[in-house]
């Protein structure tokens, strides 16, 4: 049962050089919350630097990159339902009177 | 009596392609996402309709951003020392791949460790909003944080928290009748410490729940490896996926929570 050294070896590379750029990642994303950003561009860019570290996870330590179909398949399917679970309750924040008051401050 | 053997725990399964262990693992992962997607749904939900003043602009106001770091850099090492442990068994090196187990098992202590530090911090700091205004940094101000030191039924005496670059203040007395609310940072303090501490205990029972499945690998890891070496790598593969799924977690509740 035991994979050939050579391939196991390019593997175990590969993981070191991930760990790597997700420690990098980390200190990045930490680093850049001290800029004390815009809000919105405060959260576009720790949530694109989150997924590229949860990507790395998700394709190399879960092997997702070299995975089969049927997984991809269930997760897609999890993935609109997220999206769902996402989205569906947002869109309340577009009723037109919709709007929050704790003592005359409008929370929006 | 006969035995009866579990099929496809070692070969693909001719309909998935995959052996059924693994199978049953990306379904259980499957329900994960909704459970967690949910929890952050209502996140969104309750941080956006927040009204104003009572979210934290950054989570760094409240929490240890410091030990949140160490804490992620510590899942992610788990990580790699998990997918490790299965590489070495892939290898046919038992006693590497052990040791790569207890070192993931000691990672997810070190990480409880340090979550549990926090979650003291949070339960032994308090805050206090008062009706009449008392003099502290200079100012007049109606809400103090720092730690208790004396609670009777005639007052409280605590010692605010030090601003930065100035001296700590002095304790201070109040008197129970000019208390509006006494409070520590626990789930009670807002909606966000109330967030905070579903999504990280959530979280770190799932640490638990891990810790729990890698020390019976370790317990039962030689046995098994003599009658089935490919049995037992396909269950650290297994507990290697959940753990990973675990470590994916995280990376997102720690910007959330600790740097927004």
């Amino acid at each position: 049962m035991a994979s050939s050294s050579h391939e196991m070896d390019k593997h175990l590379k590969v993981y070191y050089i991930v760990f790597g750029c997700l420690a990098v990642l980390t200190v990045l994303t930490v680093s850049v919350a001290y800029l004390h950003l815009p809000i919105v561009a405060a959260v576009a860019v720790a949530l694109l630097i989150a997924c590229v570290k949860g990507s790395l996870v998700a394709s190399f330590f879960m092997h997702l990159i070299s995975e089969r179909r049927l997984i991809f398949v269930i997760l897609g399917l999890c993935l609109f339902l997220f999206l769902m679970l996402l989205l569906v309750p947002s869109l309340t924040f577009f009723e037109p009177h919709y709007s929050t008051f704790v003592n005359g401050v409008s929370g929006r | 009596m006969s035995t009866v053997a579990i099929p496809y725990d070692i070969e693909p399964h001719p309909i998935t392609g995959m052996y059924n262990g693994k199978f049953g693992l990306w379904l259980f992962l499957a329900s994960e996402v909704m459970l967690f997607g949910a929890l952050f749904s209502t996140y969104i939900l309750l941080r956006v309709g927040a009204p104003a003043g009572t979210w934290p602009h950054h989570g760094s106001e409240i929490l240890d951003v410091p030990k949140g770091t160490i804490n992620t850099l510590v899942l992610i090492a788990s990580s790699v020392s998990m997918v490790l442990a299965w590489a070495s068994l892939k290898m046919n090196n038992f006693a590497k791949g052990r040791v790569f187990l207890l070192v993931t098992f000691l990672l997810a202590g070190v990480f409880l460790v340090i979550k549990a530090t926090e979650y003291y911090a949070k339960f032994t700091h308090y805050q206090i909003d008062v009706k009449t205004p008392v003099l502290l940094h200079g100012e007049k101000v109606t809400r103090i944080t720092g730690h208790l030191h004396e609670q009777t039924d005639e007052h409280v005496v605590i010692t605010p928290d030090a601003v930065k670059g100035q001296e700590h203040p002095a304790e201070m007395e109040i008197e129970r009748d000019n208390i509006v609310r006494l409070t520590n940072f626990g789930p009670q303090h807002s909606t966000y410490m109330a967030t905070y501490f579903t999504l990280t205990g959530l979280h770190g029972l799932h640490i638990v729940g891990g810790m729990v499945v890698i020390l019976f690998l370790l317990l039962t890891g030689p046995s098994m490896w003599s009658k089935n070496p490919a049995k037992l790598t396909n269950r650290v593969e297994c507990t290697g996926l959940y753990w990973h799924f675990v470590d994916l977690v995280w990376i997102f509740l720690f910007p959330v929570f600790y740097l927004l």
